[in-house]
């Protein structure tokens, strides 16, 4: 069996460019100077290991992770799940899967969030899972409000779930967003059209799924997350390069 | 006509946001969850060799420090290993080599503490001069940024760094650099990461 080596090439065409006028927080937190490329090192293909001590098992619940007992937030339950794979089409078994989000009324329990919306006595609004031996995660929580951000004069995020993803290497690192089938407000954002290609935006829209929905309890939203895959050394590269 | 190729494409980044302390750092946005934040500790108690303070400022192009900034780093023990089944070797137990790093939100200076790291070992040959990996997420970062923080006392390992080294032009190595000094008998190495504009800080496509 050939031993796993370096990342493939990260696609830099299909992520947002650093400086992207539209979104105007860029501009100046953008570098100007072309990324200088590494070929990987241990540095870059080991990364953090998580398991289960830590973590809780309520920690994917964000119905009830932050709740009083016997209450819940308000909002439209739901369920976000879906597999971490890579480009080999692998499942990423175990790796780490944070989310954080508004509440149903678009506010963030955050100190410096000050919208009108009310803060949900009972949702904190983050949660965090180890996907399981298949790559599969899931998430119980209320669909996130829309909410007004200072942009334009008049932006608006359409729902979103912020996902931290780890994979088991420090170079598959990720950060994305996870938007919801149906709002009309996605092909309207400034911070989702900093991605280029139409087909990656609508890769960050998550499905309504009926079959995985609770009848008369919780509707599912499918989202699948897909890391950097690894090349096969079948052969050892030239001794040279950093 | 070919046949198609199977794999599949990297889901694309888009940015952490102001309120990534949500998710990853409830605490310092203002309320406690989790019985456990992680990434508070990155040596844990049985780590060998020297301890040391990292500090500094993420600076935007306007030359204001970014005070919503997340940064992790992860690095190698003081042997040069990593925790982690290819890192190279055993590690101190606790040892996790795994931090986040968030600023005061009124100044932007953020610190964590851990140990130096060793050599590790290089690509294909030779060995890498101690460094801590470091990747930096914020609002108005659309892909999160990587780079290295290597030591000023590490006069000769760096000048040997094959990675140092592939940066062509010399001057903008010092931005990686980070400056060694004693406060009330702490080391403390000074590490500011400029976004843009004058010595802009190297940041890699790892």
């Amino acid at each position: 069996m050939p031993k796993p080596g370096e990342l493939y090439q990260r696609d830099r065409e299909r992520h947002p460019p650093a400086l992207t006028r539209d979104y105007k927080t860029s501009v100046a937190r953008s570098p100007q100077y072309s990324l200088i490329s590494l070929q990987n090192s241990v540095s870059e293909i080991t990364g953090p290991v998580f398991g289960h001590n830590d973590i809780d098992p309520i920690d994917n619940d964000l119905i009830l992770n932050y709740a009083k007992p016997g209450e819940s937030p308000i909002g439209e339950r739901i369920i976000v799940h879906g597999r971490v794979l890579d480009e080999n089409g692998r499942p990423v078994p175990n790796t780490l899967v944070e989310a954080w989000q508004a509440n149903a009324g678009g506010r963030y329990r955050h100190k410096k969030d000050t919208y009108l919306a009310p803060i949900d006595p009972n949702f904190g609004g983050c949660g965090r899972t180890l996907t399981d031996e298949n790559g599969y995660y899931f998430f119980r929580t209320v669909k996130p409000g829309a909410y007004p951000w200072r942009n334009w004069v008049n932006n608006w995020r359409p729902a979103h779930i912020h996902l931290s993803i780890f994979g088991t290497a420090f170079a598959q690192r990720l950060i994305t967003q996870c938007y919801f089938e149906g709002d009309p407000l996605i092909d309207k954002c400034p911070i989702v059209k900093t991605i280029p290609s139409q087909e990656a935006r609508d890769s960050l829209v998550a499905a309504l799924d009926m079959n995985g929905s609770i009848p008369l309890d919780t509707i599912a939203y499918k989202f699948d997350i897909v890391l950097r895959g690894r090349r096969s050394t079948l052969f050892e590269n030239r001794l040279e390069g950093n | 006509m070919v046949q198609k190729l199977d794999y599949l494409q990297e889901t694309p980044s888009q940015t952490a946001g102001p309120y990534v302390h949500i998710g990853l750092a409830p605490g310092a946005a203002g309320f406690e969850i989790y019985k456990h934040e992680l990434g508070w500790d990155i040596a844990g108690p049985n780590a060998k060799g020297e301890r040391i303070r990292v500090e500094g400022l993420v600076i935007d192009g306007t030359g204001s420090p970014v005070k919503d900034v997340l940064l992790e780093a992860w690095q190698a023990n003081s042997d040069g290993n990593y925790a982690h089944p290819e890192g190279g070797g055993d590690v101190e137990e606790g040892f996790r080599g795994w931090g986040r790093v968030i600023t005061n939100f009124e100044t932007g200076e953020w610190a964590f503490e851990t140990v130096k790291p060793g050599r590790t070992q290089g690509r294909n040959v030779g060995v890498q001069a101690p460094h801590i990996n470091l990747w930096i997420v914020a609002r108005g970062i659309n892909v999160g940024l990587s780079t290295r923080l290597y030591f000023e006392d590490e006069v000769e390992a760096n000048a040997a760094d094959p990675v140092l080294n592939i940066i062509e032009w010399e001057r903008r190595r010092a931005t990686l650099i980070a400056k060694r000094s004693e406060r009330d008998g702490q080391i403390v190495y000074r590490f500011d990461i400029k976004l843009q504009g004058e010595d802009e800080t190297v940041f890699f496509d790892i």
